[in-house]
């Protein structure tokens, strides 16, 4: 197996544990730590084939989803406290007051 | 002018409808509801007079007068017009002229009446839509007006609608008459296809001419008779007439005595041009008619109430009117309607005026010995009884005798047998009239002593109009009307053989009538100890005759039930609870199941959501990655 081949596959490994961790884990930080590491598999995905196809397309992709990474952490972090200020707890079972 | 005529009673109808009724706020008071409801049919009747002069001085020429176009469907124009000639003449003055003075009449009857204004506007009503019928110029004009005074009945009849059984007479009228009404439009469509016109006058033209339309015209008549049988109460729909005595006396005489019951002759008479094309039809008006007749006068010799008596009288003398129709004496048909309106809207007001009298009592059992005490009342009622029994030299006399004639001796389908009916009805006539005379005015008092102290004479505008009607019962015969109505109605030819027996039949209607009267007298002068004995004797036969041969009865069980068992368990139970309620019902239960089993996504735990998204998003990508 070449390197990018190894790469790649890190990256879809990286993403694919964000993706369990987000279906799986119950803990709300938690579940927001397995986003960053969904995005962060794509990043390294993105950077393998740029410099694969030494392009700078997908660099600055990668700089994009920085960006939007950062923000969603932002607002994501408070929207969680306001949350737990009223539930008492990091529990995702325990916000389903929507029920149908 | 003929517009004006029609229009008037309208006016008198708004006027007192709006201000002089609760729904007006009963601005005016009854000195102004009496002038304009009696004024406006007055003035009505003067109209009548002058287009009657203006019709001789142009030579007997129809007047036309169209009013309004109505409708314009393909090339076929449906206008409202009015039309005047010498049938149209009669027949509009007795119903403005015998209207009038039962407008008059009921300033005094209905003096203390609490809905005063209402009565006089819905009198105005009736006297406009029985303008229309008589003045208009096409079946549809006239069927409007046919329509018309059933309303105006139901409204009249069920005028004390607080008591039930009015409202329920009120029902029945119109209901019996829609059934009749169900011949009438057939007719009317059966007419339109084939001559293509409902103009009354262009049909006659039609059958008058060298081809006739092809068309049985016995179908056409007895379409048109059908109607006739609902709207004047022959056999088999005579069973409102009686109930509708219900209504206050004015009514009785104005609309089931002197001028609605008389619509279905004067349709039949207008379209005599059919009928002279339609000898089953005549047939078969001339047999109802005089069965209807005999049937009537054999319950109103056993009945009891004042107005019932007179309400199966009516309906004998309209069974009289149909049989000279159906044998072709169209204008003696229209005299005995003339005369008719005369002697019997007097037995009518004078009825209501002994009931006046009396303070409410209808009941021949509880009356007697009224001859001294209201003796305006008494003679005016002797009169208008002689002239129905047929005495002479008093109108009923001529016009009945005509009939009996002419139901004998006409090539149109006289023959013994119809003289031999109507004669013996005739006989009966005489009878029951006199023994109503005889239980209600003369003998011991039978009255209960409260009743008989209070006992005094009508008022002046109720015994005028009286006295008014009984000039005309007694001098009314004089009046040619055959003669006047013969160039447009012509009398049927007569079998030359039978001339011989023109006077014997005469003097043998006399002594008829005198027989019914001196056999009345007998059987119920003094204490009528005779007649309870007679009773006593055919005990089965009175109970039957009581019972109006229990025709009511009849229709009920046998179309009543049926219809309301049809209408519970076939429309109600079936067709509107299961099909229709039950289709509603069965849509929004499958809405609710659905909406049920969907709700279940909602579980409110985010975990679930955020597994549906991921599962959305493999599906797009894999979707996506095979369409590329």
């Amino acid at each position: 197996m070449d390197r990018t081949q190894l790469l790649i596959g890190v990256a879809v490994a990286l993403f694919s544990l964000g993706l369990v961790g987000v279906i799986v884990r119950r803990h709300v930080l938690v579940m927001l730590m397995c986003m960053e590491l969904m995005l962060n598999g794509v990043n390294l995905s993105l950077v393998t084939f740029a410099q694969q196809t030494s392009t700078t397309v997908g660099a600055v992709l990668v700089f994009l989803i920085f960006v939007v990474a950062t923000v969603e952490i932002a607002l994501a972090i408070p929207i969680v406290l306001l949350l737990v200020r009223t539930k008492r707890t990091l529990d995702l079972g325990a916000y389903s007051d929507l029920k149908g | 002018m003929l517009t004006a005529i029609v229009l008037l009673p309208l006016l008198g109808f708004v006027l007192n409808g709006l201000l002089a009724t609760r729904l007006g706020g009963n601005r005016v008071g009854p000195r102004f509801v009496s002038v304009v409801g009696c004024g406006l049919p007055i003035a009505s009747f003067a109209l009548v007079v002058k287009a009657l002069l203006d019709l001789r001085a142009g030579g007997w020429a129809p007047l036309v007068e169209i009013a309004y176009r109505w409708a314009l469907i393909g090339d076929n124009v449906f206008e409202i017009a009015f039309y005047f000639d010498r049938l149209s003449a009669v027949m509009a003055l007795v119903v403005t002229g015998v209207g009038s003075v039962i407008h008059v009449y009921s300033i005094g009857y209905m003096k203390d009446d609490e809905g005063y204004g209402r009565f006089f506007a819905y009198l105005n009503l009736f006297l406009f839509f029985m303008l229309l019928l008589v003045l208009g110029r096409s079946l549809l004009v006239l069927f409007v007006g046919w329509e018309g005074v059933g309303l105006a009945s139901y409204l009249l009849i069920g005028f004390w609608f607080h008591d039930l059984a009015n409202a329920r007479a009120g029902k029945k009228a119109f209901v019996t008459n829609r059934i009749g009404d169900a011949g009438f439009l057939l007719g009317m469509f059966v007419l339109f296809q084939a001559v293509g016109t409902l103009d009354m006058d262009r049909i006659n033209a039609a059958f008058s001419g060298p081809t006739l339309p092809l068309i049985s015209a016995s179908l056409v008549g007895v379409l048109l008779f059908i109607g006739a049988t609902g709207k004047s109460a022959q056999i088999p729909l005579h069973v409102w007439l009686p109930d509708a005595m219900a209504g206050p006396t004015p009514v009785s005489a104005l609309i089931h005595a002197a001028t609605m019951v008389t619509a279905g002759v004067y349709l039949v008479a207008r379209m005599s041009a059919v009928y002279l094309h339609a000898p089953e039809a005549s047939a078969l008006i001339a047999v109802v008619g005089v069965a209807t007749a005999f049937f009537a006068a054999t319950i109103a010799i056993v009945q009891t109430d004042i107005k019932k008596v007179l309400a199966y009288s009516t309906i004998s003398q309209l069974g009289f009117m149909f049989l000279a129709l159906g044998v072709g004496a169209y204008g003696v048909a229209i005299f005995h309607l003339v005369t008719h309106a005369f002697f019997k809207a007097c037995l009518f007001l004078g009825a209501g005026s002994v009931i006046h009298a009396l303070g409410g009592e209808q009941d021949l059992r509880r009356m007697g010995g009224l001859a001294r005490r209201i003796p305006l009342t008494f003679w005016t009622f002797a009169i208008a009884t002689a002239a129905i029994a047929g005495i002479p030299p008093l109108a009923g006399f001529f016009s009945k005798d005509e009939i009996l004639w002419y139901a004998f001796a006409s090539t149109r389908g006289g023959s013994p047998l119809l003289w031999l009916v109507a004669a013996a009805t005739a006989l009966m006539t005489a009878f029951y009239m006199f023994r109503l005379l005889w239980l209600a005015f003369f003998g011991r008092s039978r009255m209960t002593h409260e009743v008989e102290h209070h006992v005094h004479e009508s008022p002046l505008s109720m015994t005028g109009v009286l006295v008014l009607l009984a000039t005309l019962s007694a001098l009314g015969g004089f009046i040619a009307v055959p003669h006047f109505l013969e160039t447009q109605l012509p009398l049927p030819p007569v079998d030359g053989h039978l001339h011989a027996y023109e006077t014997p039949l005469l003097v043998i209607s006399v002594v008829l009538a005198l027989a019914g009267l001196a056999a009345a007298a007998w059987l119920f002068g003094g204490t009528a100890e005779r007649a309870e004995r007679l009773r006593a004797r055919f005990a089965g036969m009175h109970r039957w005759l009581s019972g109006k041969y229990f025709v009511d009865e009849l229709y009920e069980r046998m179309l009543g039930r049926p219809l309301a068992w049809i209408s519970d368990r076939v429309f109600l139970r079936f067709g509107d609870r299961a099909l229709i309620d039950g289709t509603l019902h069965g849509l929004a239960a499958i809405a609710r199941g659905s909406a049920a089993v969907l709700g279940r996504l909602q579980t409110g735990s985010l975990h679930l959501y955020a597994g549906f998204v991921l599962v959305g998003i493999v599906g797009a990508l894999l979707w996506s990655w095979r369409h590329v």
